[in-house]
């Protein structure tokens, strides 16, 4: 097909463009995910941990899902003005509920019996928790950074908006001139980079995952 | 069918004819050859071990599973001259997992095949009061709760008072009692009984149970890989199983297990006399078991029979339940069992 | 935060979001029917479940501006072309619920309701709509959040709303005006999921359930 065919083109023509902007994106996504697993995880075990009211901050930061994700990216530009600080901080916020309630439910789901049997042989509560614990929770956590990783290389895309060279520049290009080459070529390589960082954190979700019986 | 005008329905007559279920790429059909005759109100229990095809045939009769040869027919009429909706609304239809409704109240589950026979308001609403009242759910208590409100028990008093709703001449019935416990299970049984008294209709049972088979039943179908082995009262099934497969069902050649499936009322052999009056009495329903469990507690070696009324009908001494269980000892018979093994 | 904007042109606000939400509605009130009936379809016609679920199950990995930039080419930018976009992302949400609701339902429920003499379209007014309709209108509210959200992105090809609001601020560089569209979106959505979470507990089945518990 014609529009295959002037995509592959396109790829070939500017693939130093194509590759810098697939890194800015992928750079982009990797470090709000980094910052949002350190920030929401252990909140979310602590969250877990707390006798009363951590469910109720779990559900307020869960909230956040309901906001439409542009609005989150451009929340953050009259603070920080045009730029990577706004994208980050955004990507990173939008990162917060799948993290959170995958942590939450992860830890909350382990087995009492367990923990008390690992107390039970002499653990102590650091033993409990980083033994016992949290590689037990660990394949639900993973699973939330797979969904919250797709959120992330999906609204980078919008970062574009404000400023930051990623591969939704293409798709705001291709609107403006009505291009169909630019569409397909920005919107094929988004949807290649979220099923990349989907399979690849799946991956790691079964490579944690305790063999079955 | 009959028609509804009368406030007692009767029962309906059933005729199987060389009834086949196949389902494709089953190796031997589900049911092979069904034939069978229903009097008009009696109490049939089809009996048999888990695939032997008595579901399959029981639902076969409101359609919903279709025969794939033979004949059946309701009172003459043959099911598949009425759309399967308007035969469905003739039959009740219990279940083992209930089926109930749970989005909707007790009093609406009940009232389902008259709202979709269009009765008027005040007609359902009475009707579902009566009918709750029959199963010994008392309205004011339980018309308004959900079924999820509902223990197993009563849930399935309710499946039974929305199966009987349309005066059903017909009841279709699939293990209701399976999933209860034991005491649960034997109380709706006796209450079954009950209400078939009252009510008449023909039902057909389903269970692969023995003792819920022998304490129900006027007849027992008992069914085996499709096909029908034996076809007859409980008493007779007990005492004169048709091979070898059945004496192992009934386990035939347990004198304690017969003595616990026999009724008593069977095996009572004696007239009245002067002094029956006189005697320990005990249930004509009971079972031989009980009987003799009565005669060694009270040292009596005669017992009067009793009705459920608590009229004395007849006399059972130790000679009756001796030939009861005994009698029929060549029933097991050799030749038969020889010839099936 | 510079709320000005918001102070002095509450009237634009408050019409961009009354455009906003019609909009969504419209867009809603066209899914619904069609996912209904691609549902319905997709559980009774056997051979056409797999397909529809896996290919619904593909459109939700792919990111909303993806998906837009996808459309473009054939449809067009304007208020039309925003509403087709909105139609079939939401059928996503929709038809996967709509699938999963009606799949829930226990067959022994069904089949008693068969065998009191429930025709099919009674058998599914009566007792199977109801019964999935708990997990169905969870997904109109995912839907509908979804289409809020997307809503705003059309912003940019000139199908109006609070995304325009948004827009026109980040080309003026004036962050005022974009805080105040995003203040107007997140409110909106705030409402609309709480509004759609009251609706839910109308459902006959939450009805039940609350009288049981």
């Amino acid at each position: 097909m014609d529009t295959i065919e002037s995509v592959l083109e396109f790829y070939r023509e500017r693939s130093d463009q194509v590759l810098e902007l697939t890194w800015n994106h992928v750079e982009l996504s990797l470090l709000a995910l980094g910052f949002a697993t350190l920030i929401f995880v252990p909140l979310g075990v602590i969250f877990s941990r707390m006798t009363r009211g951590g469910s109720g901050w779990v559900g307020a930061i869960a909230s956040i899902r309901v906001i439409p994700s542009l609005a989150l990216v451009f929340l953050f530009y009259p603070v920080f003005g045009f730029g990577y600080e706004p994208a980050l901080v955004a990507l990173t916020v939008l990162a917060g509920p799948p993290l959170i309630l995958n942590t939450y439910a992860g830890m909350r789901q382990v087995d009492a019996s367990i923990l008390e049997a690992a107390r039970g042989v002499g653990m102590n509560p650091a033993q409990v928790f980083f033994k016992v614990h949290l590689p037990l929770a660990l394949p639900v956590i993973v699973a939330g950074m797979r969904s919250a990783s797709v959120e992330i290389f999906a609204s980078a895309t919008l970062a574009s908006f404000i400023g930051v060279k990623t591969l939704g520049q293409y798709i705001i290009t291709g609107i403006s001139l009505l291009d169909t080459t630019y569409l397909l070529a920005g919107g094929l390589l988004i949807v290649a980079l979220v099923l990349g960082a989907e399979a690849i954190l799946g991956a790691v979700e079964r490579l944690v995952r305790p063999p079955v019986a | 069918m009959s028609d509804r005008n009368g406030e007692t329905a009767a029962g309906s007559a059933i005729r199987l004819d060389h009834v086949v279920k196949r389902y494709p790429g089953a190796e031997r059909a589900a049911v092979d050859d069904v034939t069978l005759a229903v009097e008009p109100g009696e109490f049939i229990v089809l009996l048999g071990p888990s695939g032997c095809g008595k579901t399959t045939l029981l639902k076969m009769i409101n359609r919903i599973h279709e025969p794939t040869g033979g004949s059946i027919h309701i009172d003459d009429i043959e099911i598949h001259d009425l759309p399967a909706s308007a035969l469905r609304r003739r039959i009740g239809y219990v279940i083992q997992q209930t089926g109930l409704f749970p989005h909707i109240r007790v009093e609406d589950n009940v009232a389902t095949v008259p709202s979709l026979l269009k009765w008027d308001k005040s007609r359902i609403r009475r009707r579902v009061r009566e009918l709750l009242e029959l199963v010994g759910l008392p309205p004011d208590q339980y018309a308004r709760r959900y079924p999820m409100q509902l223990s197993g028990g009563e849930q399935q008093r309710v499946g039974l008072a929305r199966a009987l709703a349309a005066e059903p001449t017909t009841m279709l019935m699939d293990e209701p009692f399976g999933a209860l416990d034991a005491i649960t299970r034997t109380r709706l049984q006796s209450e079954l009984r009950r209400i078939h008294r009252q009510l008449g209709q023909t039902i057909l049972f389903v269970t692969h149970d023995i003792d819920e088979a022998v304490r129900l039943a006027d007849r027992i179908v008992v069914l085996r890989e499709g096909r029908v082995v034996q076809f007859a009262s409980p008493l007779e099934i007990v005492t004169a199983p048709a091979d070898s497969f059945v004496a192992d069902l009934v386990g035939a050649d347990d004198v304690l297990r017969r003595m616990s499936l026999i009724p008593v009322a069977s095996a009572a052999q004696g007239g009245l006399t002067g002094r029956s009056s006189d005697l320990e009495e005990i249930s004509g329903s009971a079972f031989l078991r009980d009987a003799i469990g009565q005669m060694v507690e009270t040292g009596a070696d005669r017992l009067a029979v009793v009705d459920e009324d608590g009229r004395p009908v007849s006399e059972l001494s130790l000679d009756d339940i001796h030939d009861a269980v005994g009698e029929h000892e060549p029933a097991a018979d050799p030749t038969v069992s020889a010839g099936d093994q | 935060m510079d709320l000005r904007y918001l102070r002095e042109n509450t009237d634009v606000i408050w019409e961009k979001t009354l455009e906003h939400l019609s909009l969504s509605l419209t867009a809603l009130a066209i899914a619904l029917p069609l996912a209904l009936v691609l549902g319905i379809l997709a559980t009774r016609v056997r051979w056409l479940t797999t397909p529809v679920v896996s290919l619904v199950g593909v459109l939700y990995t792919i990111p909303s501006f993806a998906f837009m930039a996808f459309l473009i080419p054939t449809f067009g930018i304007g208020r039309q072309p925003a509403l087709i976009i909105l139609v079939t992302y939401a059928q996503v949400f929709l038809v996967r619920n709509v699938v999963a609701g009606l799949q829930s339902v226990d067959v022994s429920t069904l089949e008693a309701a068969r065998g009191l003499g429930m025709n099919e379209f009674q058998l599914f007014r009566r007792v199977w709509l109801p019964l999935a309709s708990p997990v169905i209108v969870a997904g109109i509210r995912t839907a509908f959040l979804a289409i809020i959200a997307i809503a705003t992105l059309t912003g940019y090809i000139n199908a109006g709303g609070l995304g325009e609001v948004m827009f026109a601020g980040i080309n003026r560089a004036y962050p005022s005006q974009v805080l105040a569209g995003v203040i107007a979106v997140t409110a909106l959505a705030l409402a609309m999921d709480l509004v759609m979470r009251v609706l839910e507990q109308f459902t006959p089945v939450a009805r039940a359930r609350r009288a049981a518990s």
